[in-house]
């Protein structure tokens, strides 16, 4: 709480300019199911361009969080606002990567992404789709399984597909759910360097978009993973245990970028701020039950 | 990398299944056969109780007269087994459409739409399960006429199973795939024609496949109540004249057509199943 409310970390040099409007602000946020409180006074500012990770125990309220910021969800109390201006429900300029990949199994590969695109960006050629529906399967190596459906496709494949079809809508924020949870070991690394350019590539201003301001990207992604948050993050979000979880801790990631795996094995930054999350997952914040 | 080690999995299991398909092939064949075995030899044994059943011969004899001449067209009440079997197919395959028509529209309505489900179901809780014959008067009364008083009854006959299993099929949809059409923002028109009737479809098949084989039943019944020529009037004709050879026949025929059908709409579920 107290991070969020001094923007200004004077010792610890920014990567990000913590002033202005913030891309995404949770207000105060609460979220109840009921009579179950799931949230209680949630608040974060997230700036343009950074990647933020969701960490904490399971059934804290991460999934809500995320689903909160996608609009899918709406506040108890409090806001959330997007760019200042408060979110209302989902738009296309927030993708989600779920949790189950949810891709829509009657289609394939290429028309779940170009069904997505189609809704979120009409004013894109049929042309102008397909040709971007293409580049972006092609960048997550999936181009010779364009015509599977996802039923024929491993969860990785799924995974990919369902990182594409985020992606390829050039979305402003993208939410990712625990999404490389179940994957093998070389399959996430794979997608992580595949996260990390498209969200470095996104940047770029967009072919045919050109007139429009390119804007930083964000990440927001909810992980257990504590070795994949400080590889991939800028900030480190802390959950306490639900009910009523809040922000416990916010962990600056000050590592260089572009990181390697093999060279922050030993990093003492890096070793540091492992030691810190285990300590605060497993014990400070580990389950009396 | 992890792409071609699954491409290469899959070609090489591709020759195993197609041995297995023709076994399992013959094993359901032999299956069918003991069955077949099994219906005639209790259909000999109850012959000799019953002296009046007509022997397999005459059977037979009756059958291979139907097909001789399976086209002709004497008067209405003496025609070949193919315009008959048309006749009531076009009856039954008009109220099907029409029950259709008014199911699927009905079952969406009721799955989306929950108070419409408290309102509308029990009516249709109410109404199944009446025998379709019984409306044959209200349809009289309406059409002044057996003709469509006869479609009228296929068509509530073919209502209920399609409004009930489309009413299923929509109200299911799991809320993964609501939220990937909110999420992405799809347009009204995406979401029904992409994600809802893709989903509810087979369903929706399903609830065809039971409705036209409930039709396929009544319209028997039905000739036989309205006079209309079909082949459930040439079973009521054939009773009359104490033929029932023809009544054998007749049972036999209208049971392949039936299982055809019901081969046809099992296709088609598997045809749009996207598991
Ligand atoms: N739609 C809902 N209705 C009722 N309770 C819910 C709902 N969604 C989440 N919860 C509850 O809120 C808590 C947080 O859930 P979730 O955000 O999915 O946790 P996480 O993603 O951190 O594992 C859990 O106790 C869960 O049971
Ligand atoms: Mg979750």
């Amino acid at each position: 709480m107290l991070m969020t409310q001094t923007p200004l970390e004077p010792l610890i040099p920014l990567r990000f300019d913590r002033n202005g409007t913030p891309t995404l602000d949770i207000d105060h946020v609460h979220k109840s199911f009921g009579n179950y409180v799931a949230l209680e006074d949630v608040s974060l500012q997230i700036w343009p361009g950074e990647f933020v990770s969701l960490i904490g125990h399971s059934g804290c309220g991460k999934s809500t969080l995320l689903n909160l910021i996608s609009g899918l969800e709406n506040p108890t109390q409090g806001m959330v606002r997007l760019n200042g201006q408060q979110i209302e429900g989902p738009g296309p300029d927030r993708a989600m990567v779920f949790q189950n990949y949810s891709l829509l199994p009657w289609m394939t590969v290429t028309q779940n992404v170009l069904e997505a695109l189609r809704a979120a960006a009409p004013q894109l050629s049929n042309l102008e789709r397909k040709e971007r529906v293409e580049s972006f399967l092609k960048m997550v190596g999936l181009w010779q399984h364009k015509s599977k459906r996802p039923a024929e496709l491993s969860g990785g494949m799924k995974q990919r597909v369902a990182i594409a079809r985020a992606f390829a809508i050039h979305p402003q924020v993208l939410l990712l759910d625990e999404p490389f949870g179940a994957l093998d070991a070389i399959t996430k690394g794979n997608l992580q360097e595949e996260l990390l350019n498209m969200w470095q590539l996104e940047a770029e201003p967009v072919k045919g978009q050109e007139d429009q301001p390119s804007q930083k990207k964000n990440v927001v992604m909810v992980t257990h993973d504590i070795d994949e948050a400080i590889y991939l993050s800028d900030r480190i979000v802390v959950m306490s245990n639900g009910p009523k979880a809040r922000i416990h801790q916010i962990i600056e990631v000050n590592l260089e970028r572009p990181r390697s795996k093999a060279q922050l094995v030993d990093d003492p930054e890096y070793l540091r701020l492992k030691a810190q999350l285990l300590a605060l997952l497993s014990v400070e914040l580990a389950h009396h039950d | 990398m992890y792409d071609t080690q699954s491409v290469k999995q899959t070609k090489t299991i591709n020759l195993a299944p197609l041995g297995k398909k023709v076994l399992s092939g013959a094993i359901q064949m032999a299956y069918f056969l003991a069955g077949i075995g099994l219906l005639i030899a209790g259909y000999m044994l109850t012959a000799v109780f019953v002296k009046d059943l007509p022997s397999l011969a005459q059977i037979g004899e009756t059958m291979k007269t139907l097909w001789s001449n399976p086209y002709y067209e004497n008067s209405p009440s003496d025609r070949g087994i193919i315009n008959l079997i048309i006749s009531s197919l076009v009856r039954v395959g008009s109220g099907f459409i029409l029950g259709a028509a008014i199911a699927i529209p009905l079952g969406v309505l009721i799955g989306s739409v929950p108070v419409l489900k408290k309102i509308i179901d029990p009516v249709v809780q109410l109404l199944r399960p009446v025998s379709p014959l019984a409306w044959f008067p209200i349809g009289l009364t309406v059409f002044k006429s057996a003709e469509p008083a006869t479609v009228f009854i296929i068509l509530i006959t073919a209502l209920w199973p399609t409004v009930i299993n489309t009413a299923f099929g929509v109200g299911t949809l799991p809320k993964d795939f609501k939220n990937v059409a909110r999420v992405f923002r799809f347009t009204p028109a995406q979401y029904v024609f992409k994600v809802l009737f893709p989903f509810a479809l087979p369903h929706i098949i399903t609830g065809l496949r039971i409705s036209f084989g409930i039709a396929w039943m009544v319209i028997v019944a039905a000739e036989m109540l309205s006079g209309k020529s079909g082949i459930g009037f040439y079973v009521w004709d054939a009773w009359n004249a104490l033929d029932l050879s023809k009544v054998i026949c007749a049972i036999l025929i209208i049971g392949v057509t039936g299982l055809l059908f019901d081969r046809f709409f099992g296709f088609l579920e598997r045809k749009v199943s996207y598991v």
